[in-house]
């Protein structure tokens, strides 16, 4: 046959294709078999239909209360959760960055151990911290603060490290020649080239940070998430309607004022 | 055959791409058209499988109007003809089959394709495409580990597997060293006159345009300066229609520029 | 260009005050942020060092892990895992007409791709507990729910870059098939995908690391997994237990970062 001179298709590529697949179909069967898929409540469809019109519906009356407990206020509480939580974590990070980061001559054992630190920090959800928190200094937001300020020390330690790691080390070496202490070395030398990166990573965690904060009240840790969680239990979708907005529109406008700010810096 | 009636193009920044053409492109031609960057060369390439729209006129591919066509017929006329660009255009993460495959996209339905199912005789028109410019043993290779000489003889073997009638080419071996640039424009040489496929073919030199075409046609802001047989496209013609001699090598950088000191 | 040996002219030198002046008032609107945001969470400098050294109390009361309990914890922290690949799945899936329809080289069309963009930024406004407390109410208690709630989050997420990746592919292929005369589905298929699959993969993979992270809280609105655990342990005070919950997800969450980290290293 003429086309027998044709090359055909490698069959060890073939071979992985093929395992790849069956390494896939066998996670998917694993998975399924483990989630109760039935169980849908009859109710679905209407609570649905519900939840739509309550979302298109929003409870404006609910954005300002005289008497307190409104939108704005929740905002607000929420706002100054983020705020605080990553100024806290801004400021504690920044001991653990440089113990974690590698050029400013120090052993591979302290590096790593800072590191390794970080890292386990970084894998502890927020909002588990949070439950923690609540049962040590009672439910509030308070303890969002401390949740957000000590989860995001892990995040912002390791980019914080990282920017250190990228500096040029020419000007410390220029100070050490005229006589630097290292604590005027770090001032002089080291500072001014990582602030930018601090601040733009700063606010960046600041954005996630607000995020959070919108939900940490659903377990009782402050901010708009304790109305919000109430307004869905006990079927309020119109109200449900409005904080979520309230919740889009903040979120949206201090991303956009952090980009913004951010795209100065650097 | 292809025919360019009145066909003109502007940019809607008001640049001319193409002014007024007239002209017809037989079957089995191997036109090279030549002209210093930017003087719708490439326009005009384009405007003939429409990947640039004409503003004015018509372009008439084997009896059927191009500039009219709508849908479905628009794109089997465009399967009739093939392209092959300055940066060869594969995909580079995929296999030389496959992009040599994609070229026969246009015979098979949407379900077909997408499943990857080409019948055996489109495979085999694929590998008989990739024999024919020399490089088979690469049939299963990624794209990206090809040399760029190889990666145009299998933008050239995608554009045979789509059995085109018509193959246009732009600038194909502007991205190639000298010794590649034989080898291409000789495979197209070769399949311009085994298969009677209507070639045309924009060069920046001259020189090669003289080797390889039967017909040069020369432009310049878009209008046609020159449009003969290979031999009264002379030095002294040349120098004439564009004040200077044309070129001297066969890259891009000599083009040469009036000399003003 | 300024040269180099002249002395700063006078408007650089008040430009120079400004600046310092800028930095004054920086410094200043930080401040009273800081000032404001204590106010607002009624907290104090003193209640944070009591905050973190009751914290170090309660660390202790951790220790030792109580071992016992792992075995209750292992099928929760299984279903943490299929919820949150089940989720990702439902999300890659969902993400594909998405990410085209937003890419500006694949649908040329402003009027398409600009609200298809507005869409994923709501979404991704939306935390994953939030969806999951709303899908809580549609559809009951379970998992269900949760990986409903991470299939909307992530589906924003890879969404959203794999559409940022698309705009970034060589386009040369897309001319190249339009030029062969494919139609639109063979167009996308045969020069977009092969581009944005790795890439697309890659982001697929990113989420369900970070979801694996969603889906071990989304017990705490009733959503399935792991989360309700931690509530229920804390609530009785078991604090060695919820050490044992908390090891056995950082286990996880460790395990599958690693796996889809080695997995991203050979696709890219």
């Amino acid at each position: 046959m003429k086309n027998a001179a044709y090359p055909i298709k490698p069959k060890r590529s073939r071979w992985k294709l093929w395992s790849i697949y069956i390494v896939l179909f066998l996670i998917y069967v694993w998975a399924l078999s483990g989630v109760p898929l039935e169980g849908f409540k009859e109710t679905a469809g209407q609570i649905s239909k519900a939840i739509i019109n309550g979302l298109f519906s929003p409870d404006w009356d609910y954005v300002y209360l005289p008497e307190g407990e409104d939108l704005l206020r929740g905002l607000l509480d929420t706002l100054a959760i983020a705020i605080l939580g990553t100024f806290v974590s801004a400021f504690l990070c920044v001991p653990f960055a440089f113990w974690a980061a590698n050029n400013l001559s120090k052993g591979v054992i302290l590096t790593q151990s800072g590191k390794f630190m970080l890292s386990f920090v970084r894998t502890f959800p927020e909002l588990v911290m949070a439950l923690i928190f609540i049962k040590v200094v009672g439910p509030g937001s308070f303890a969002g603060v401390l949740a957000l300020g000590l989860h995001s020390i892990g995040m912002l330690g390791k980019l914080f490290a990282e920017e250190i790691e990228n500096i040029d080390l020419g000007p410390t070496e220029a100070l050490k020649a005229t006589g630097a202490n290292p604590i005027q070395m770090l001032w002089f030398a080291v500072v001014p080239q990582v602030i930018p990166g601090f601040i733009s990573y700063t606010l960046y965690r600041f954005e996630i940070n607000l995020r959070s904060a919108s939900v940490l009240g659903i377990i009782g840790a402050g901010g708009i998430g304790t109305p919000l969680i109430f307004a869905i239990q006990s079927r309020n979708w119109s109200r449900v309607g409005i904080i979520l907005l309230g919740i889009i529109v903040m979120v949206t406008i201090i991303d956009m004022i952090s980009s913004s700010i951010r795209k100065r810096i650097v | 055959m292809i025919e360019f009636k009145q066909v003109s193009k502007i940019y809607p920044n008001g640049v001319v791409g193409l002014d007024n053409i007239n002209l017809t492109i037989k079957k089995g031609e191997f036109v090279v058209i030549v002209g210093l960057s930017g003087a719708g060369k490439s326009t005009f390439l384009r405007s003939i499988n429409r990947l640039h729209e004409i503003t004015s006129g018509e372009i008439i591919i084997d009896n059927t109007s191009i500039t009219k066509a709508k849908g479905k017929q628009l794109l089997k006329i465009r399967r009739d003809i093939g392209m092959i660009f300055q940066s060869f255009n594969l995909v580079k993460r995929s296999t030389v089959i496959r992009n040599v495959l994609a070229g026969r996209v246009g015979y098979h339905s949407t379900m077909r394709t997408l499943l990857g199912l080409f019948p055996p005789e489109d495979k085999k028109l694929a590998m008989r495409a990739l024999e024919r410019v020399n490089i088979i043993d690469k049939a299963y290779s990624r794209s990206d580990q090809l040399s760029g000489g190889q990666q145009q003889r299998v933008s050239i073997a995608r554009a045979l597997a789509q059995e085109a009638k018509i193959i246009l080419a732009d600038e194909p071996v502007a991205s190639l060293d000298p010794l590649t640039t034989v080898q291409v424009l000789e495979d197209l040489k070769t399949i311009n006159v085994e298969l009677g496929i209507t070639l045309v073919v924009n060069l920046h030199s001259i020189e090669l345009a003289r080797q390889y075409a039967t017909r040069i046609i020369g432009l310049q802001e878009g209008r046609v300066v020159f449009d003969g047989p290979v031999e009264q496209a002379t030095d002294e013609r040349f120098k004439e229609i564009y004040g200077q001699p044309f070129e001297v090598k066969n890259n891009e950088e000599s083009v040469n520029l009036p000399i003003s000191h | 260009m300024r040269k180099a040996l002249t002395y700063p002219s006078h408007t650089e030198l008040s430009s120079m005050s400004m600046r310092r002046k800028k930095h004054v008032w920086t410094a200043l609107f930080l401040i009273l942020l800081f000032a404001w945001s204590l106010w607002q969470t009624e907290s104090s400098l003193l209640d944070f060092i009591n905050g973190f050294s009751n914290m170090f109390d309660l660390l202790i009361q951790m220790v030792p892990p109580n071992w016992a309990y792992f075995d209750n914890v292992v099928p929760p922290m299984l279903d943490t895992i299929r919820m949150a690949l089940l989720g990702t799945t439902i999300g890659a899936i969902l993400a594909i007409p998405f990410a085209l329809l937003s890419a500006s080289n694949v649908f040329k069309n402003k009027a398409l791709y600009y609200p298809i963009r507005f869409i994923l930024n709501l979404i991704r406004t939306i935390p994953e507990l939030l969806l999951a407390a709303i899908f809580v109410a549609i559809l009951g208690l379970g998992p269900l729910p949760g990986i409903f709630a991470l299939g909307i989050f992530s589906m924003g997420i890879i969404a959203k870059l794999t559409y940022e990746a698309t705009e970034g592919i060589d386009p040369g292929p897309l001319e190249a098939m339009t030029a062969v005369g494919a139609n639109k589905i063979q167009w996308i298929a045969y020069s977009v995908v092969p581009q944005v699959t790795p890439y697309y993969i890659s982001f697929v993979l990113y989420a369900l690391e970070i979801n694996v992270r969603a889906a071990a809280i989304l017990g705490l609105v009733g959503a399935g997994g792991i989360g309700e655990y931690y509530d229920k342990t804390l609530g009785f005070l078991e604090y060695d237990k919820v050490s044992t919950i908390i090891i056995c997800t950082l286990l996880v969450v460790l395990a599958i970062d690693y796996v889809s980290m080695k997995l991203r290293e050979k696709l890219l």
